[in-house]
C-alpha cells in the first residue's frame, strides 16, 4: 500500500473537517475581531443531536440515506439557534467591554454548552451506528473509503457555497463591508447587528455539518470532542490568516495533511537505529541489536506537529499565511 | 509598604493577619478536606499573580501558562522522588524549578515577540500543549517524565525535623501536614505579593504598562519592547514555577492530567474575573473561583435532596452548569471584573463615550 497516497488521502478528510469548523472561527473574528470561543461545542453539540435523531430513527423502516439526512436537518437548526444565542448571550451585550470579558463569557458558555451535553447524552462515548455500508476504493495503491469522498466533496460543496454567498451576494456584500469598519457599514445601511448574528448562525450551521461528518468517520460522538477539534479548527484558521476566508480552508487543508503526513512518517525518520552508523556498537547498538527499534518521537506527537507548524509559520509570518499585513494598532 | 498608613489601617491589617493565622484551625473543625482545598485556592492564587504579570501587567494574552506550572512541578517531582533517586531539599529545588520555568518562559516567549492579541494566545497555547503532550510521551525510549502514569511517591517539605507530610501537636495544638503547607504558602504569598506591588509602581512596571497601552509609543519613548517583553514572561513563568513545585510536594504526585489546557483557561479566568491588572482583584478572583467549585459541591446535593426529595441533576454536572453561569453573569454585569484596576476603569468610560 502507498502509505504517502494513503496519508493524503486521510489528511485531506480530516483537514475538509477543520476547514469547515474553521470557516465559523473566522467569519466571526472577521466582523467582530473575537474569538468565537464556543464554537467547538457548537460543532460537538451538532453531532451529538444527529447521533440522537439517528439512533432514533435506525431501527425504523426508512432508507438509510433518508436517516442520515434527518440526523443533518435536526442538527443543522439546532446548532444555529445555539450559535445565535451564543452572540445574544455572550457577545452582544459586551461588544463594547475591554476584549477579555467576551473571552471569558464564551468559556462559561462553553463549560455550559458542554455540562449540558454530558446531562443529556451521558458520559461514555456514543457510537454511530453503521446505516450504510462504506464501501473502499482503491485508488493507486491506496484505498478510500465512501465516507471519505463524502467527506471531502461536501466540505468542497459547502465552502464554494460559502464563497459564492460572501462574495456574490447583497448580503456578503454586507458582511465584507462590516469586518472592513463596522461604523462606516452602519452609515451606508447595514445592520451590523444583523450582520454579526449572521456570522455566528452561519458558523454554527457550517460547524453542525463538520461535527455529523467528524462523527460519522470516526464512528463516535463524545461531549468532550468539541474541545480538540475545535482547538485544532481555531489553529487551522489562525494559519490561513484569521478573519480571511479562503485562508481558513488552506489552513484547514494544510493542518490535516500536515498532521497526517507527520503521524504517518515521524516514527520512522526519528528512528535512532536507521540512522547510518547507529546500529555500529557502543550505547547505541546495543539497543539497536537485532532489528530493535529506538523512536524519538512516535504517532503520539501528532498534536504537536501540528501546533508546531502553527508556531513556524506565525514566526515567518506573524499574520498568517493568507492573512494581509495587520497595521500596527494594539 | 507599612510607612504612610493610618492607625486604622495598621489595626485592619493586624486583624487580617490574625484571621489568616486562625484561619486553618477553623477550617480543620470542618474537616482537614477544607484545609487542603484552602492549600490549592492559595497556590491557585500563586498562579494567578503570576499569570497577572504577563496579562494584566504588559497585556500579553498567554493561553499556555499551565505550562510552567507544570515544569515547575515536574522539576520537583525529578530532583525529589525514588524516579531518579535524588532526594534533594525543598529549598534547593524551589530556586531551580522557579529559574528553569523563567528560562522556559522566555524561550517561548522569544519566538511570538512579534505577535500580537489573538495570534499571541493561540501560540502560547499551543505551546502550553506541546509541554503537556512531551510530559505525556517522554516515557519512551528513555523514561524521563514516566509518562500518563505520572511520578509518585514525591519527597514532602522537610525543614530538619519537621516534616510537613506529618502531624505534630504543639501546646495543645495539632499541626497536621496541610496546616503547615498553609503557613509556607502564607508565607510565600507574602512575599510573591509585596514583590508584585514593588513590581507594579516600578520603572519595569511602568514599562510593562506603557506596553499594554501602546507598543508602538513605549517604544518610541525608549523602551526597550522586546526585552521588556521577554521579562514580563519569565518573571510571570517562574511565579508558576514556584507553584509548581510546591503543588508537586503537596500533592505527593504529578501526572500530565493535572497540566490541561482547561487550567490555563481557568487560571486566566480568575484574572480576568477578579479585574486584571490589580493584586488584589486578582487574589479575589483566584479565592473565588477555586472555592466555587467546592463550596458548590457540599450545597448543591443536600439542596436538591431538600427541594425534590430525591437527586435529579448529577451534582458534579449542576456545579459546572452554575459556574458557568456565573461566569457568564459576572462578566455581563462587571465586563472589566470584580475589582478592576482603576486605570482600566477609565478606559472602559472613554470607551463608551
Amino acid at each position: 500500500m502507498d502509505i504517502l497516497l494513503q496519508q493524503i488521502i486521510n489528511g485531506l478528510t480530516t483537514g475538509s473537517v477543520y476547514a469547515v469548523v474553521a470557516l465559523g472561527y473566522t467569519m466571526v473574528y472577521g466582523v467582530i475581531q473575537l474569538i468565537n470561543f464556543a464554537h467547538g461545542e457548537v460543532v460537538m453539540i451538532g453531532a451529538m443531536v444527529a447521533f440522537a435523531v439517528i439512533a432514533a430513527l435506525a431501527g425504523s423502516a426508512l432508507p438509510p440515506g433518508a436517516i442520515l439526512l434527518a440526523g443533518v436537518l435536526a442538527a443543522v437548526p439546532a446548532c444555529m439557534a445555539i450559535g445565535y444565542g451564543l452572540e445574544r448571550i455572550a457577545y452582544r451585550p459586551l461588544r463594547h467591554a475591554p476584549r477579555l470579558a467576551p473571552l471569558i463569557t464564551a468559556i462559561g458558555m462553553s463549560i455550559i454548552l458542554q455540562h449540558l451535553a454530558l446531562l443529556i447524552w451521558g458520559r461514555n462515548p456514543l457510537a454511530f451506528p453503521q446505516l450504510i455500508d462504506n464501501p473502499s476504493f482503491a485508488i493507486g495503491g491506496a484505498a478510500i473509503s465512501g465516507v471519505q469522498i463524502a467527506i471531502i466533496l461536501l466540505s468542497m460543496v459547502m465552502m464554494a457555497g460559502l464563497s459564492w454567498f460572501v462574495y456574490r451576494t447583497r448580503f456578503g456584500i454586507a458582511i465584507r463591508a462590516t469586518a472592513e469598519n463596522v461604523h462606516v457599514a452602519s452609515l451606508m445601511g447595514v445592520n451590523a447587528d444583523r450582520v454579526i448574528a449572521a456570522t455566528f448562525v452561519i458558523g454554527a450551521a457550517l460547524g453542525a455539518m463538520a461535527g455529523v461528518m467528524y462523527g460519522t468517520y470516526y464512528g463516535i460522538a463524545h461531549y468532550t470532542m468539541g474541545f480538540i477539534l475545535g482547538l485544532k479548527a481555531f489553529s487551522a484558521a489562525v494559519l490561513g490568516g484569521i478573519g480571511n476566508i479562503p485562508g481558513a480552508m488552506v489552513g484547514g487543508l494544510l493542518l490535516g495533511l500536515v498532521e497526517a503526513l507527520g503521524t504517518g512518517y515521524i516514527g520512522e525518520y526519528t528512528d535512532l537505529c536507521r540512522w547510518p552508523g547507529a546500529a555500529d556498537g557502543g550505547w547505541m547498538g546495543e539497543r539497536c541489536a537485532d532489528g530493535a527499534h529506538f523512536v524519538l518521537f512516535g504517532s503520539n506527537y501528532q498534536d504537536v506537529f501540528a501546533f508546531l507548524m502553527l508556531i513556524l509559520v506565525l514566526v515567518f509570518r506573524p499574520s498568517g499565511l493568507l492573512g494581509e499585513r495587520v497595521s500596527e494598532r494594539a | 509598604m507599612l510607612a504612610g498608613m493610618s492607625a486604622k489601617e495598621k489595626a485592619g491589617l493586624a486583624a487580617i493577619a490574625l484571621a489568616l493565622i486562625a484561619l486553618p484551625f477553623v477550617l480543620a473543625m470542618a474537616g482537614t478536606a477544607w484545609v487542603r482545598i484552602t492549600n490549592f485556592a492559595v497556590l491557585f492564587v500563586l498562579l494567578s499573580l503570576g499569570l497577572n504579570i504577563v496579562v494584566g501587567f504588559a497585556g500579553l494574552l498567554d493561553l499556555g501558562y499551565v505550562a510552567f506550572f507544570a515544569v515547575g512541578a515536574y522539576v520537583y517531582a525529578l530532583l525529589a522522588s525514588p524516579h531518579f533517586g535524588l532526594h534533594l531539599p525543598f529549598w534547593i529545588i524551589l530556586p531551580i524549578g522557579a529559574a528553569v520555568a523563567g528560562i522556559a518562559g522566555a524561550v517561548l516567549g522569544a519566538p511570538t515577540l512579534r505577535l500580537r492579541g489573538d495570534y499571541l494566545a493561540i501560540v502560547t497555547l499551543g505551546f502550553g500543549e506541546i509541554v503537556r503532550i512531551f510530559m505525556n510521551n517522554l516515557s519512551t525510549p528513555v523514561n524521563i517524565t514516566n509518562g500518563p502514569k505520572g511520578i509518585n511517591r514525591i519527597d514532602p517539605f522537610q525543614i530538619g525535623p519537621l516534616n510537613f507530610s506529618a502531624s505534630d501537636s504543639l501546646g495543645g495544638l495539632i499541626f497536621s501536614g496541610p496546616i503547615k503547607y498553609y503557613y509556607f504558602l502564607l508565607l510565600v504569598l507574602l512575599a510573591v505579593i509585596v514583590i508584585n506591588r514593588r513590581l507594579q509602581d516600578s520603572r519595569i512596571g511602568r514599562a510593562w504598562v506603557a506596553i499594554r497601552e501602546d507598543e508602538i509609543a513605549a517604544k518610541a519613548a525608549g523602551i526597550n519592547t522586546r526585552n521588556i517583553k521577554l521579562l514580563a514572561f519569565a518573571m510571570g513563568a517562574s511565579f508558576g514555577g514556584i507553584a509548581g513545585g510546591m503543588f508537586a510536594a503537596i500533592q505527593g504526585f504529578v501526572s500530565p492530567e493535572s497540566f490541561i489546557l482547561n487550567e490555563s483557561i481557568m487560571i486566566l479566568a480568575m484574572v480576568v474575573l477578579g479585574g486584571m491588572g490589580n493584586i488584589w482583584g486578582v487574589i479575589a478572583g483566584a479565592v473565588l473561583l477555586s472555592f466555587m467549585p467546592e463550596l458548590l459541591r457540599y450545597t448543591v446535593e443536600p439542596a436538591q435532596k431538600m427541594l425534590f426529595g430525591k437527586m435529579l441533576v448529577d451534582p458534579e454536572v449542576l456545579r459546572m452548569l452554575i459556574f458557568g453561569f456565573a461566569l457568564v453573569l459576572t462578566m455581563r454585569f462587571r465586563p472589566a471584573g470584580l475589582w478592576p484596576e482603576t486605570r482600566h476603569k477609565r478606559e472602559l468610560i472613554e470607551n463608551r463615550s
